[in-house]
């Protein structure tokens, strides 16, 4: 089993607020994150599979295809976007770095034909990350 | 459903590594030039990796608010600037990074409630990093 990691970044804002909290509460939990104009980050996405090494072409994954599929199913989605009113994930569930990441891995996991999703990480700064592996 | 979050800070400390069990000569051929009787400083940077189920109404893991005061507050006050040899932790302890990075797992273990502690990441330079996952095997 051999792992590759492929990495991309895109930029976009986002704010965090639940309708179901008082005004009060959505201060005190999300505190300047919940200021509704929003707010953006240049965020680092880490795309991680997993899969056999190919003997014929020597490849875990076609680079070039998950290429293709990050841009297609993730940055063009989510680049320059606002979260929060541009992507369908988002009109229900807060666009913490948790559901982006969460939201990412559903998007590409469908996707991947030879290689198995291994994890998706998140980062929303450098000093700030995410990683899910699943629902397992 | 569950998602890893890891925080990252930083501190500066001083530390010597020394041994008194040991002869001068052996401190000397073990720690080399860590054993320079005066010591001597790093930037550390701490990673600091939680789990748990992200909370339906507040989209996570943990909030963040909670994590930084506590980190801040049980940690980097007691580590940063301070010279690691003076402080009661490593009175009998030699500070290498090694013990360093489990004694700050040991403090989250113990006093942070609000989720799982994964494992603590300590880098002492570019090209150092210890990780402690309470002794567990790490996750690839």
């Amino acid at each position: 089993m051999v792992y590759l990691t492929r990495k991309a970044e895109f930029s976009a804002s986002h704010y965090y607020h639940n309708p179901e909290f008082t005004p009060d509460e959505n201060k005190r939990i999300f505190g300047k994150c919940n200021n509704p104009n929003g707010h953006g980050h240049n965020y680092a996405l880490e795309v991680t599979v997993k899969g056999e090494v190919d003997q014929r072409s020597g490849f875990v994954v076609d680079l070039k295809q998950l290429k293709e599929i990050m841009n297609k199913e993730v940055l063009d989605a989510l680049d320059h976007r606002f979260l929060n009113k541009e992507v369908p994930e988002f009109s229900r569930q807060i666009p913490t770095t948790e559901n982006i990441a969460i939201a990412i891995w559903h998007r590409l996991e469908p996707k991947l034909r030879t290689a198995k999703l291994h994890r998706v990480r998140v980062y929303e700064t450098p000093d700030l990350f995410v990683d899910f592996y699943g629902e397992a | 459903m569950k998602a890893h979050l890891s925080r990252r800070y930083l501190f500066s400390a001083s530390h010597r590594l020394h041994n008194d069990a040991m002869s001068a000569e052996e401190n000397r051929a073990t720690y080399g030039k860590c054993n320079n009787p005066h010591g001597h400083g790093h930037n550390y940077v701490l990673e600091v990796t939680v789990s748990g189920p992200v909370d339906e109404r507040t989209g996570m893991v943990c909030n963040l608010v909670d994590l930084d005061q506590f980190v801040e507050r049980e940690v980097l006050e007691r580590f940063d600037h301070q010279n690691l040899n003076t402080l009661p932790g490593f009175a009998g302890t030699v500070p290498t990074t090694e013990n360093l990075c489990e004694q700050i797992y040991d403090i989250l273990q113990r006093g942070f409630g609000y989720a799982h502690l994964e494992k603590v990441r300590l880098e002492e330079t570019l090209m150092n990093s210890f990780e402690y996952a309470g002794g567990v095997e790490l996750r690839k």
